[in-house]
């Protein structure tokens, strides 16, 4: 059946038209449609989208998409992005129109209107529906408008956002009827972005300098390096940017916004170091319990870590469906394992050794190398991954310029409700007041009919039991693997020994205070220059306050 | 006759005598000095009584590690300083003999460079950094495998025991001190090689390193070391000094108050000791044939003290024999049952602290002193 091309054209304009008129009307159709309806409505797409096989010339193709585009076709987006992309072909026997992908045997290629699988065919039985750069450029500004009226307010802001990067001209009739009908503010904001960056490119000086102005308290980073670059002068001396006007009014916005962007790159900044610094307080809190409140150097400290993010691991192993909520399991599972674990040490070993903190230092590294040996021979030396669950990922946007990410805000949340937990339980429970007593006066105590036996051991449980949940908060932030401790256990040192033994609100002091310090560092030295300077202002400042920033003081400290 | 007359008479003759222990071990390592060199060279090959160059190789790397395990000792058990941070003396030492052994290299690297070292043009470097100047003399690079270390322990030293950081205080600060070390030679930027450190070595004054000959002299020159640290060691010990020493290990304050300046003492002993490290560093190199930052981990630092605890702590010839033992049983285990050496290890450290408080020394020492009970039941009620 081969058509001619006037008669296929004439069809085409007639269907045009039929369409124009009876697409609204169905949109606007009682709700229940009838099974007639429906099959009114297929056959409409097919014929529609089959058009797009016969019609040849470039501005009939034009209209095609325009109409495809204006159709409540629920393939529309699909077929005009797979004809965008090259990915539109049609079979030579029945002239069906079909998505295609080249593999090794020829092309796998879908039904598009029937949604059929049609297997793998040969490379000659398929022909591409061909399309040139006009075709893209339209293709382009109607997917974008596609985009801009979707009822999804993420999908249109991200077509906002999609359309500030690319500026084109041939959008800013779609950005002007989009910012008509918007309601939400983000997307406001994006669409006027998108359509300065479009007009900044325009002919007009009015324009021009309006849509700088317009840049004027926005911080997006593509509008200052546009601005930036209007700055720049050629090889010969001569400004790039002709216009003087346009250019010293983009100076003046451009310095404006730099101010600004820099005090939020200053908060940024902050909010990265005090997230560094929760991980750091995560880590070292439960050896503030051991190392400060008892006095046990507990260099399996960065195992007991370990065991937390394995024990996370095996909890999501255990219940691969749910593994949006298999981290809130793992907290407390993860604190039995590691405290159980400590308390059997405690128990076993560390007893015997008390009052000679070298002798617990080294028998607790031998404790250290047969945990880590443990889970290399169990779970393998290699790295175990273990996936975040999805409400952790994304993050919150501020603005332009700061973006907060929820794992880092989860993380400074959950630090601070472990060490309130932790104070709370210490000062204000009856197991803490009979903790406090066995680390102020052993003996004393003991004679007041405290178990200090036990309460030791209940005490270095705890201590092993939050670093378990830090293992769990680790094991999202980085690999799960049989050293994972060891990374942790100098810096947690470190943070203790800093705010000073025996305070929980030091080793919270220290740990931001280190966290904000090695983030600000960094950008002028580089992450491992900005550490080793942390760790020698740490050995300096020991020397000057050989007890750490908030020292016990009394009698009973001087040894 | 005669001789052991001036024997008795001499420093080292009297120091001697009253460590019976002592002198079994300069023995010892006096007939191995002698023997393995021989043994090695002379036998022939499938003799019942060669030693293969590997083994020389190894024994020499065991005599570093009883440098070093010596060397802690000596602050450690004498003087209570647990130094978490020793690994890096012995590093700096090693790097210092590396620099040497990579400006002797010239023009036989891989590029051809006779005034850099290959990582160094790898990293289109120019010109040699000031602190490589004078490597390239054997007698300034032999003069900074002690100063080195000596300064670092010098500064630390003096800034730590002038504000009293004791106790696991001090501890802490050694191993951020190696850390922070550690971190810092891991950077390509410092000039020392970065992640790979200084290798391919070829020879030391002219003598091929990977030649039987040049292997066994540095063999006897280790033994060497180790007997004459021993001495000089013991001899510190000894004196009216080590005295004050072992009065500042076991009550600190009570020494300040009777009017020693206790920071001076810990300070000499200190540096001798990071001298000594650094020694054994250098000694350590060029048998091995490779320094890398991987030597300044903390790990490495503590398994230093494993050695002197095993070995028996404040006894000297334990901190040897300590090192000997403990690397032997490494170098065995990590051959023949690769997955139970770290199970192996840190049961040694849980045992040997809760049930060996004084190390193997300690529990030969147990059973002579049972058998001599066994041997004169009588005796007993008279002396108690």
């Amino acid at each position: 059946m081969k058509l001619n091309h006037t008669y296929t054209y004439s069809v085409f304009r007639f269907l045009l038209l039929c369409l124009v008129i009876c697409l609204p009307m169905q949109s606007t159709a009682a709700p229940i449609a009838t099974a007639s309806q429906n099959e009114l409505r297929d056959k409409d797409a097919s014929l529609l989208l089959n058009e797009l096989i016969t019609v040849k010339s470039t501005s009939d193709k034009v209209n095609l998409i325009n109409l495809i585009a204006s159709s409540d076709l629920s393939q529309r987006v699909a077929v005009l992005e797979a004809l965008q992309a090259g990915d539109l072909y049609y079979t030579k026997k029945g002239r069906q129109l079909v998505y295609a992908h080249s593999n090794a045997d020829g092309y796998s290629a879908v039904a598009v209107i029937s949604g059929e699988d049609l297997g793998v065919v040969g490379s000659r039985a398929v022909r591409k529906i061909s399309i040139n750069n006009e075709l893209r450029t339209v293709l382009r500004g109607v997917l974008a408008e596609i985009a801009l009226r979707s009822d999804d307010t993420a999908v249109r802001l991200q077509a906002a956002k999609n359309l500030v990067r690319s500026p084109s001209p041939e959008f800013l009739h779609a950005i002007e009827r989009a910012l008509l009908m918007e309601t939400d503010a983000k997307v406001i904001e994006s669409l006027r972005l998108a359509a300065a960056m479009v007009n900044l490119n325009s002919d007009e000086q009015v324009l021009r300098l309006e849509a700088i102005e317009s840049f004027r308290g926005t911080l997006d980073s593509d509008a200052m390096s546009i601005l930036a670059a209007m700055q720049l002068t050629d090889s010969d001396g001569n400004y790039t940017e002709k216009d003087d006007l346009v250019r010293e009014s983009a100076a003046a916005v451009l310095k404006e916004m730099r101010s600004e962007a820099k005090i939020y790159k200053l908060i940024e900044n902050t909010f990265f170091g005090l997230s560094l610094g929760s991980v750091l307080l995560l880590t070292a809190v439960g050896l503030a319990i051991t190392f400060g409140v008892m006095g046990v150097i507990n260099m399996a400290h960065g195992e007991m870590m370990m065991l937390g993010a394995y024990t996370t691991y095996v909890i999501q192993l255990l219940m691969p469906n749910y593994i949006d909520y298999s981290i809130i399991v793992a907290i407390p599972a993860a604190f039995i394992v590691s405290g159980l674990v400590g308390i059997v040490i405690e128990r076993g070993i560390i007893r015997h050794l008390y009052g000679r903190p070298l002798e617990t230092l080294l028998a607790t590294f031998g404790v250290s190398l047969i945990l880590q040996q443990a889970v290399r021979s169990i779970f393998s030396p290699l790295n175990k991954s273990v996936t975040a669950p999805s409400w952790l990922s994304g993050s919150l946007e501020i603005n332009g310029a700061l973006s907060l990410t929820y794992n880092r805000l989860y993380i400074i949340a959950f630090s601070l409700i472990v060490l309130l937990l932790l104070v709370f339980l210490l000062k204000k429970t009856f197991v803490g007041l009979q903790m406090r007593a066995v680390t102020q006066n052993r003996a004393m105590a003991n004679s007041m009919g405290i178990r200090t036996g036990w309460v030791d051991a209940l005490t270095f449980g705890l201590g092993s039991g939050i670093a378990g949940i830090a293992g769990v908060a680790l094991s999202q932030l980085t690999n799960v693997g049989p050293n994972l401790g060891q990374s942790y256990i100098i810096d947690s040192f470190m943070v203790v020994v800093f705010g000073g033994v025996g305070n929980l609100f030091g080793t919270f002091f220290a740990a931001m205070s280190l966290g904000v310090a090695n983030k600000f560092l960094e950008p002028f030295a580089g992450a491992v220059l900005a550490k080793i300077f942390v760790l020698v202002f740490i050995i300096m400042f020991i020397q000057w306050r050989p007890r750490g920033l908030f020292a016990l003081k009394g009698r009973s400290v001087e040894d | 006759m005669l001789n052991t007359k001036i024997f008795e008479r001499s420093a080292i003759g009297r120091l001697l005598l009253a460590d019976k222990a002592g002198s079994y071990l300069l023995m010892v390592l006096f007939a191995a000095m002698v023997l393995v060199p021989l043994c090695n060279l002379l036998m022939p090959e499938g003799s019942f009584l060669h030693i293969p160059t590997y083994i020389v190789v190894l024994l020499g790397k065991y005599l570093c590690y009883a440098l070093l395990a010596l060397a802690l000792d000596l602050i450690w058990g004498y003087c209570g300083i647990l130094s978490l941070g020793h690994g890096a003396f012995f590093a700096l030492g090693g790097y210092a003999m590396g620099m040497h052994l990579m400006r002797q290299i010239g023009e036989r690297g891989v590029y051809g460079n006779a005034d850099l070292p290959d990582f160094m043009v790898f990293l289109n470097w120019t010109e040699l950094p000031w602190y490589w100047y004078g490597f390239d003399s054997f007698f300034f690079s032999m003069f900074m495998v002690a100063m080195v270390p000596a300064a670092l322990a010098f500064v630390f030293g003096w800034l730590a025991f002038r504000s009293r950081v004791t106790g696991v205080y001090l501890s802490i600060i050694t191993q951020a001190m190696t850390y922070a070390l550690l971190l810092a030679f891991f950077r390509n930027d410092m000039g020392f090689g970065g992640n790979n450190g200084l290798t391919d070595f070829k020879d030391i004054l002219g003598f091929n390193l990977q030649s039987d000959i040049t292997r066994c002299v540095l063999f006897a020159l280790s033994a060497l070391s180790v007997m004459l640290a021993y001495i000089l060691c013991r001899a510190i010990v000894s004196s009216k000094y080590g005295r004050v020493l072992v009065a500042i290990r076991d009550a600190e304050s009570r020494t300040r108050f009777m009017g020693y300046r206790v920071e001076h003492f810990k300070l000499f002993v200190f540096v001798v000791s990071a001298i000594l490290a650094g020694i054994a560093g250098a000694l350590y190199v060029p048998q091995v044939g490779i320094i890398n930052p991987g030597e300044f981990g903390p790990i490495n630092s503590i398994e230093i003290v494993i050695w002197v605890a095993i070995g028996g702590r404040g006894t000297l010839f334990g901190a040897v024999i300590g090192a000997a033992a403990v690397n032997y049983a490494k170098t065995y285990f990590t051959g023949a049952f690769p997955e139970v050496w770290l199970f192996m290890l840190g049961a040694l450290f849980v045992i040997s602290t809760l049930y060996l408080p004084k190390g193997i020394v300690g529990v030969v020492k147990q059973l002579q002193d049972r058998r001599a009970e066994r041997n004169a039941p009588t005796s007993q009620g008279a002396e108690s």
